[in-house]
Parts: C-alpha cells; sequence; structure tokens
C-alpha cells in the first residue's frame, strides 16, 4: 500500500544543506491544553522570555538569507501574540511562503482579513475530531465549535484549506468521518498524523495508543477514501512509527533542510533536541542564525552518518532513514548515536514492543491524563511525577 | 491530457513560483513542499503566466536555446509533469 510518508511536514526535494524550512515556534503559551503536545513539557519556563517582535523580524531575515522559503508560525497558539500581523507581513515582503499553525484560538474577522492583507499564503487549523465529546476531552476545553467557525472564515477568504488532525486512540476508528467532515468544510488537504511520542505525547503514551489493528484499518479506510473517482482532497497520512519495523527519517536529518526557532530564541535542528544531554543550542540572542546553522557542534552533532554506531553504521540502509529519530533514541534507551529503536535491527526493539503491550493493557485507562497546562508543566519540571517518566531517561 | 499549440497555462491557485536567490533556482511553493526545478522547468515554468500560449513559449525558448534540438517536446513534457502534479492550470 502506498502511503504519503513525511518527516514531521517536510518535503523538500533535496538534501542540500540550507535551511529550506524555518519554522518559529512563537510561543508556548496557549488556551488548549492538549494530551498529545508535541511541545517540550517545561515550556512554562520559556514563556517569560519569549523573542520580542524586532528580533523576531531579524530571525525572519536572517533565515531567509540563508535559503528559507518555506515559514511554519507556530506555537503553543500564534495567534495569542499580537503581533502575528506584522510578523507575517514582513515574512511574506521577504519572499516567504508563510503558514499560520493554528488551533483557530484568537481567530476573527478582522484578524484574517488582516493576515490576509499582510500576505499571509495558508493557514493549518488542527481538528480534532467528528464529535464534540472527543474534541473537548483530548483538548481539555470546550473548542469544537470555534474551529468549525475558523474553518469556514479560512474558506471564505479563499486561503487553501489546510487541515491536521492527529490521531490517538479516541479518535482513530472516526477516520472515515473525519474525512468525510473535510470534504465537507471544503479542505484542500488533510493530514492525518498519527500521534508521534514526544514532550506530552510521550508522558501520555499508554493512554494515547491506538492498537495495531486501529491503524490498519485507518490505513485502509484512508486508501478507499483517496482512490474515490470524485476525490479531490490531498491526504497525507503519517504512520505511526512504533508499529513499523523501519524508523522514520526523522527530519529529513539533523540539520539538512530544517531550522526551529523556538519562544525564547533557541535553534534548534528538531522539535525537541533539547532532551539530548551535553548539547548546547545556539540561541538568537547571542549568536547569528547562520553560525548557528553552520558552524554550531550541535547542528553539526548528527549531521551525515559519521556519528554513527552499530548496527547503522555497517547498516546498507542507513541512508534511507539516517538511524531513525536521534530524541527518541535518547528518550527510550539513553543513548541519542544508537539506533531509533523503532528499527527491527536495533538491539532495543523489546522497549518499543514493551510500550505498544503496556498501552493495550486495559488496566492503564485509569491512570489520568496529564493535560498540556502551565501548572502541570511546573509540576513536571519539580520532579513531581517522576514514576511516570522513569523509563524514559529524559524529561520529554 | 495531451498539450495543444494553442494551450494557455497559469501557475495553479495555492501555489507560488519564484526564483530563489540562496538555491541559484526557480522553485515551486505550496502548502508543505517546496520543489526546486532544474533549469530547464525552470525556464518553461517563467514563461508560463497565463497570457502565452505553448507555442509562443516554444517559439522564446527556440530563440534562447538553438542547440537544443527537441526542444518542442521537451516543454510539452514539462508542461505534461506541471500539470501531472497540479503546480499549473489550465486556462483556456
Amino acid at each position: 500500500m502506498e502511503i504519503d510518508k513525511k518527516n514531521n511536514g517536510v518535503s523538500a526535494s533535496t538534501t542540500a544543506t540550507q535551511p529550506l524550512w524555518l519554522l518559529a515556534e512563537i510561543t508556548y503559551q496557549c488556551p488548549l491544553q492538549c494530551a498529545f503536545c508535541y511541545n517540550p513539557t517545561d515550556f512554562d519556563k520559556h514563556t517569560q522570555n519569549e523573542l520580542d517582535t524586532e528580533s523576531w523580524i531579524k530571525v525572519l531575515r536572517q533565515a531567509r538569507d540563508l535559503g528559507a522559503a518555506q515559514l511554519g508560525i507556530s506555537g503553543g497558539e500564534p495567534l495569542l501574540r499580537k503581533d502575528i500581523e506584522e510578523i507575517v507581513t514582513e515574512a511574506s515582503s521577504l519572499g516567504y511562503y508563510s503558514n499560520l499553525i493554528t488551533s483557530g484560538a484568537g481567530m476573527n474577522e478582522k484578524r484574517i482579513d488582516a493576515l490576509k492583507d499582510g500576505g499571509l499564503d495558508h493557514i493549518q487549523l488542527s481538528m480534532h475530531d467528528i464529535t464534540e465529546e472527543i474534541n473537548n476531552f483530548i483538548t481539555n476545553t470546550k473548542t469544537f465549535k470555534l474551529k468549525q467557525k475558523v474553518a469556514a472564515m479560512i474558506k471564505d477568504r479563499g486561503y487553501p484549506m489546510v487541515l491536521n488532525v492527529v490521531m490517538h486512540r479516541y479518535n482513530i476508528d472516526h477516520i472515515q468521518e473525519i474525512l468525510e467532515m473535510a470534504e465537507g468544510l471544503g479542505a484542500d488537504y488533510i493530514e492525518l498524523a498519527n500521534t508521534q511520542y514526544y514532550g506530552w505525547s510521550l508522558v501520555n503514551r499508554d493512554q494515547l495508543m491506538p492498537k495495531k489493528e486501529q491503524v490498519e484499518n485507518a490505513l485502509k479506510v484512508t486508501q478507499k477514501f483517496r482512490e474515490r473517482p470524485d476525490n479531490k482532497m490531498k491526504i497525507f497520512f503519517v504512520v505511526p512509527d512504533y508499529f513499523e519495523d523501519r524508523p522514520k527519517k526523522c527530519m529529513n536529518g539533523w540539520g539538512e533542510v530544517f531550522m526551529i526557532v523556538t519562544a525564547n530564541g533557541d535553534v534548534l535542528p528538531c522539535h525537541s533536541a533539547r532532551v539530548i544531554p551535553n548539547l548546547e543550542f545556539p540561541n538568537v540572542n547571542d549568536s547569528p542564525l547562520k553560525g548557528a546553522w553552520y558552524d554550531s557542534p550541535a547542528f553539526n552533532k548528527f549531521r551525515g552518518d559519521d556519528w554513527m554506531q552499530e548496527p547503522c553504521r555497517s547498516c546498507s540502509e542507513k541512508e534511507n532513514d539516517l538511524g531513525g529519530c536521534r530524541c527518541q533514541a535518547l528518550l527510550l534507551t539513553g543513548n541519542a548515536e544508537g539506533a531509533d529503536p523503532v528499527c527491527s535491527k536495533s538491539p532495543d526493539r523489546h522497549i518499543i514492543d514493551q510500550a505498544i503491550k503496556d498501552s493495550q493493557n486495559p488496566g492503564v485507562e485509569a491512570k489520568p491524563i496529564i493535560f498540556r497546562t502551565n501548572a502541570n508543566s511546573k509540576k513536571i519540571d519539580k520532579g513531581d511525577e517522576k514514576d511516570r517518566l522513569a523509563k524514559f531517561h529524559a524529561t520529554p | 491530457m495531451s498539450i495543444e499549440a494553442k494551450d494557455i497555462y497559469k501557475i495553479a491557485a495555492h501555489h507560488r513560483f519564484q526564483w530563489e536567490k540562496a538555491q541559484d533556482c526557480y522553485v515551486i511553493l505550496f502548502p508543505e513542499g517546496m520543489v526546486k526545478l532544474n533549469g530547464s522547468a525552470g525556464e518553461v515554468l517563467n514563461l508560463v503566466n497565463g497570457e502565452s500560449t505553448v507555442e509562443s513559449i516554444t517559439e522564446v525558448l527556440s530563440k534562447k536555446f538553438i542547440e537544443a534540438p527537441n526542444i518542442a517536446k521537451d516543454i510539452e513534457g514539462m508542461i505534461e509533469l506541471a500539470l501531472d502534479k497540479s503546480w499549473i492550470e489550465k486556462v483556456n
């Protein structure tokens, strides 16, 4: 079966080491409290030292000079910042293809018009389910109607409609209805992104992971939907790597095409790189992006394949996936240079198999989900959830 | 779909075609994606502007690349590919 494999949204056609894609995680504040959020659990401590507008504009200019052409403005919820319109206008004049990645919270008629005038190219809206109940449960907020309203606004302004649905055990069986809803809303693209386990989603992994049969069924339903002769919607199905026997080529390679600048100005090759110990990431307050990308030890650490250990080093397939995800290897095995344990050739594959087993233990429902709130972020940072996190080699 | 001499195409909605200095090539940008175009593909799409016919695009490029023998066929192939990828849309 053919699947559109995407590496966390990167679909560039090249591996030249130029940052083609800039993700601006402009704030970690968010009114939603999604159990599957990939933001770091310690986000709360970065809510006080956010970059100001001027610094963001500097970041946009520097990244554009380095070759970045795709810009994602993300968070948290980016619309919580009052300067998104200003940032979008600058991005547009620099020639970025700009994308606002939003939950919809904070969007209104006036702002969407200002964004359109500023030259925003598209809006990616997160949706959660066809039912208000699951939407409100998994985000821990009453946001179902809001999302429907914002979807209509996006369509009305002539933006390409890009919906992103994070899939987990509570919504994966509704995939047919979700696709029908997306089509009904006039979506041009829909990304069915099976939860990847980082940040809050790793904390809640046992509660979120679907069964293998559910994933297989979802794939079948998706394929059938896509093959209808009158289908116009582009459907991306991001496979959950735990159920595969080869890892994903994470970010299309470390420091290959993707650059993230976080709310506090850290420059990262991927969303969760800060979990890797003994790596110091550059910050835009101290160093220009050019040095960060080309010269910083952190960006060079896992470039190419010199860093690989066995079984990756001599593996005939190493170029396909570059050993998988460094953060996943660290979080689950304690060794950032080892094979991603998803790989069936990894001596640590049993960790993934155990995780699948644990998630399917009926007793797991009894353990409460830890929602993404500032209070829970403070708690985890203080060490209050040590028991639950004991099996991981770093705080996600 | 066969490409006719009088056909007129434009860059598809939600797509942007532009020159990238840092990459030294033309690119197509669209939601969630970016494709770098090689030299000849970029030259063709640069003339796909919602006004020029395939015939006139061929004429311009034949003059520019006199040494290319099968240029009409190459241009047709490129337009077919771009249509197939939904980078361009037919106007007339």
